[in-house]
């Protein structure tokens, strides 16, 4: 589904991206690891299209999106979640999710002004859609309260949502656990799980925490310095010795 | 006859030369101004311009109405501009920051505070002169000028200590910055505030330096542009401030050098388009120069491209 | 409409507001409006003084020139306005606030200087041109153009505001206003969720050229003179004051803004000499003090909270632990 080919990012000097290869197959779960730095947060930014690669290409199911701008990039279907939680703060659980949504409607300023019905019926079916999704995250509760007072497991969950709420067919997950305990991670893990059966995604997991990248990934791929290190199971990675050398041991 | 004309085009050359040099001392110590209160803080304070007025009217006060000597009243000049730097700092910035507001509310705040400078001083000038207008004494510097036949340049002295004045004072500030303990503190804040802070520096206090300097900077420009030009009101603050904004964004915002070269390049450009087409678009050119250089290369010519686009 | 208008006319009049201040405070209400637009997507532009002197000096032409009534004029405005605002707008919005900020500044220049020197370069070109000297007189250059009829009447703009009220209405449960916002909030994670950033971006910036246009065209018709100084970098800054004063959280305060900063001088006679104080210390303290402005529930709650604790003596509250955040680089 997605394809990364000889991808190379450099900054003017520094290399960030150094030709990166590889696939996220249709259905499964790829894992991203990688010590800080490594460059693992600027590679999603390529492929959801804020940042865009100084050469190789990048393909969504053979279609090239690396020079894409990022609106496009998410109505062909890929979606995002961020390192450090990018809600729309000031607006409501609720708007968040309607806001998701964006890319599902089409009704104008112009319907809007004239009540059109298209308008109210598509709006009816955003709002119908958010509750779904408050309902199967459950963030009923917290529904009206803005995104910036929610507890931070909601908006955790909460981003996920609003990124499921694009109807995207490959999610992007950035280090979805920071902050979690062991307890929530292993839910997490459970979700993601259920994501890939329930809304037909592949998954691209950016990870820190070796756990979950167990629990839920068909295969991994190890970033340093830009470069891809390895690429196997869970299981073949945990026993590279060049990946245990680039961590130094460093297991959660 | 082409003998004739090679002349002319040269001493116009030499002399126009000559008054770029002088007008870009003026702009460049200006938009240094601007150049290290942004490299600093990180904020544009656009009532730097303000400041560039208060140095010419105390120093106007200071000589008019005084009657004080021109090497007190210099000096009178940027302190008073300096101190009302300072007060901009504490009323106007520091509130804003201990908040997190946002740079904008910063920007805002400098307009409102640049406006109230401007009409209060309005109203003082209207106070002692009945008009807002005053002159300078013309016998501050002499009148004479130098005369340089064999290049047949007129230099008035007072381009030539303001050229002087300009350079010693960009010196001076350019070892304090790079030779002292002070400069190299303030660098490490421009750098990275937390840091500084974690590492002793006192951050408020090396604010307030700078806000300091940048005024007394600016007072300084105001107060050579005063004497140039003979005479100084409360707008004059207005025609500059777009001319040192152009400044410092050719030069890259934030880049010591780049307001320097900004500066001069300004100058350089407004005294071409004078000579050629008439002084009436002289300001127009500054304003068209800015707004290209923001589509084509906001980042000027010597500053990095990645944060200027949102 | 009139019965109305008199009955409002009647209540304001003892605080010393005329027809005339009324009709002023409606064109710097829809003023607020247009500066609303953008800030409200994000943008800090402070085009809109460039974009009503466009609509004034359109609409007035239209209706003096062409002998068309003011409905006209005022389309030419808002039409021509939002046509200039398309090629601006699009290298424009590119950049970041401050960035933003200086090159919508210097646009409104630009824009100011044109006026000011377009009939002595039109002159100038022709006479090249014709190889004698022509005259050429249509903008008027620094004395601008005289004895526009007054056109605009009250009715017109209480109108003309209301319809704006409803459109924002609508506006705000869109999916275009709800993008807005977004786009304000996060501009990269709106790309993310299928906003069309820079459409979005561009359609506002338009829709608020027009807004300005339309109050400069009705401005033109009750000052009944336009010259390009009247529409400087002061002008400017007075409409961000509308903003700043009124409030940026709901559409009703920059409305409200430009109701009062017009106002204001007349009710309180004493202010009229020191008006320009007065502006000043307004966005100071407004921007330092009542960050929200004046509709801004929340602001208000904590200036009195503030207030009262002063008043009683209590010790300042310590402020709560925030939230662990997750900075950058993870674990």
């Amino acid at each position: 589904m997605l394809t990364l080919e000889n991808v190379s990012r450099n900054f003017g000097g520094l290399q960030a991206l150094t030709d990166v290869n590889m696939t996220v197959p249709d259905g499964k779960i790829v894992g991203l690891i990688g010590p800080n730095g490594a460059g693992k947060t600027t590679l999603i930014n390529n492929i959801s299209g804020l940042d865009h690669p100084t050469a190789g290409a990048i393909r969504f199911d053979s279609a090239d999106i690396h020079t894409a701008p990022p609106h496009r990039i998410n109505r062909l279907g890929v979606a995002r979640t961020y390192q450090n939680i990018r809600l729309f703060g000031e607006m409501t659980t609720l708007q968040n999710l309607l806001i998701g949504q964006h890319g599902q409607g089409s009704a104008s300023l112009l319907d809007a002004i004239i009540f059109r019905p298209k308008y109210r019926a598509e709006e009816r079916r955003l709002r119908q859609t958010a509750h779904d999704l408050l309902a199967r995250f459950s963030l009923t509760s917290v529904a009206e309260l803005p995104a910036a007072n929610l507890p931070y497991g909601d908006q955790r969950r909460l981003e996920i949502a609003r990124a499921i709420a694009t109807k995207p067919r490959l999610l992007l997950l950035d280090e979805p656990t920071a902050g979690m305990n062991p307890i929530e991670t292993q839910e997490l893990g459970e979700q993601i799980l259920r994501l890939r059966d329930e809304d037909n995604l592949s998954i691209l997991v950016i990870e820190h925490d070796m756990s979950l990248i167990h629990q839920v990934c068909d295969e991994v791929y190890v970033l340093n310095f830009g470069q891809i290190l390895a690429h196997g199971t869970p299981d073949e990675i945990k026993r590279d010795p060049v990946v245990i050398e680039a961590y130094l041991g460093k297991e959660d | 006859m082409k003998q004739l004309k090679t002349e002319l085009f040269m001493d116009t050359f030499l002399q126009q030369t000559f008054n770029a040099i002088s007008l870009g001392a003026i702009y460049s110590l200006f938009a240094l101004g601007y150049a290290l209160v942004f490299s600093v803080l990180g904020v544009l304070n656009l009532a730097h311009s303000a400041l560039f007025m208060w140095g010419a009217f105390i120093g106007l006060i200071a000589t008019d109405h005084w009657g004080l000597p021109l090497w007190v009243a210099f000096p009178l000049a940027m302190l008073g501009a300096g101190l009302l730097s300072v007060a901009l700092e504490i009323v106007a910035f520091r509130p804003l920051r201990r908040r997190n507001a946002a740079r904008i509310s910063q920007l805002i705040s400098s307009i409102g505070a640049a406006i109230l400078l401007v009409n209060i001083a309005q109203l003082i000038f209207l106070e002692i002169y009945s008009r807002t207008e005053g002159y300078f004494p013309r016998d501050l510097i002499s009148n004479e000028p130098i005369i340089i036949e064999s290049l047949s340049l007129r230099i008035s002295p007072v381009r030539v200590v303001i050229v002087v004045a300009a350079l010693v004072l960009m010196v001076a500030l350019q070892y304090m910055v790079t030779n002292t303990r002070v400069g190299q503190q303030m660098r490490a804040v421009a750098f990275n505030q937390r840091i500084a802070g974690l590492l002793g520096i006192n951050v408020s206090t090396i604010f307030i330096l700078t806000f300091f300097l940048a005024g007394a900077l600016g007072g300084a420009a105001g107060m050579f542009y005063g004497l140039v030009f003979g005479t100084v009101d409360p707008f004059i603050g207005q025609d500059i401030a777009l001319i040192g904004l152009t400044a410092i964004v050719l030069g890259g915002m934030g880049n010591i050098q780049g307001a320097l070269v900004g500066g001069f390049l300004v100058a350089a450009i407004q005294t071409l388009s004078t000579a050629v087409g008439g002084s009436s678009y002289r300001n127009a050119i500054v304003f068209v120069l800015l707004f290209l250089i923001l589509l084509v290369r906001p980042q000027g010519l010597l500053g990095q491209a990645e944060s200027t686009r949102a | 409409m009139d019965p109305i208008i008199d009955a409002l006319l009647s209540v304001l009049r003892p605080i010393g507001i005329t027809e005339i201040v009324l009709q002023f405070m409606l064109v710097n209400a829809i003023l607020g409006v247009s500066i609303y637009l953008t800030l409200y997507t994000g943008m800090f532009s402070l085009a809109n003084a460039g974009f009503m002197a466009i609509g004034a000096y359109a609409g007035v032409l239209i209706t003096t020139q062409l002998d068309l009534p003011l409905f006209a004029g005022l389309i030419g405005g808002m039409v021509l306005a939002g046509i200039i605002a398309l090629p601006i707008g699009y290298p424009v919005l590119r950049l970041k606030d401050i960035y933003l900020a200086i090159a919508t500044i210097g646009f409104g220049e630009v824009v100011r200087i044109m006026i000011l020197n377009f009939d002595s370069l039109v002159a100038s070109t022709l006479s090249n041109i014709e190889g004698e000297r022509v005259r050429f007189e249509l903008l008027g250059g620094a004395r601008g153009i005289r004895s526009i009829p007054k056109l605009t009447e009250t009715w017109h703009l209480m109108l003309f505001l209301l319809v704006i009220m409803f459109l924002l209405i609508r506006l705000h449960r869109s999916r275009f206003g709800r993008a807005m916002a977004a786009i304000r909030q996060d501009e990269s994670a709106a790309a993310n969720m299928g906003i069309d950033v820079v459409y979005i971006k561009n359609a506002v910036f338009i829709l608020s050229a027009m807004l300005a246009g339309a109050a400069g065209a009705f401005n033109g018709h009750l000052t009944r003179i336009v010259t390009p100084d009247a529409f400087g970098f002061d002008k400017a800054v007075d409409i961000l004051a509308f903003a700043v004063l009124g409030g940026m959280g709901t559409w009703v305060g920059p409305i409200v803004g430009g109701l009062v900063l017009t106002a204001l001088p007349e009710v309180l006679r004493f202010l009229k000499e020191y008006r320009g104080v007065f502006n000043g210390l307004v966005l100071l303290v407004v921007i330092v003090y009542l960050p929200g402005g004046l509709i801004n529930p929340t602001g208000w709650r904590k200036t009195w909270r503030w207030l009262t604790r002063r008043i009683s003596g209590d010790p300042p509250e310590t402020p709560a632990p925030s939230a662990p955040s997750n900075t950058d680089g993870g674990d």
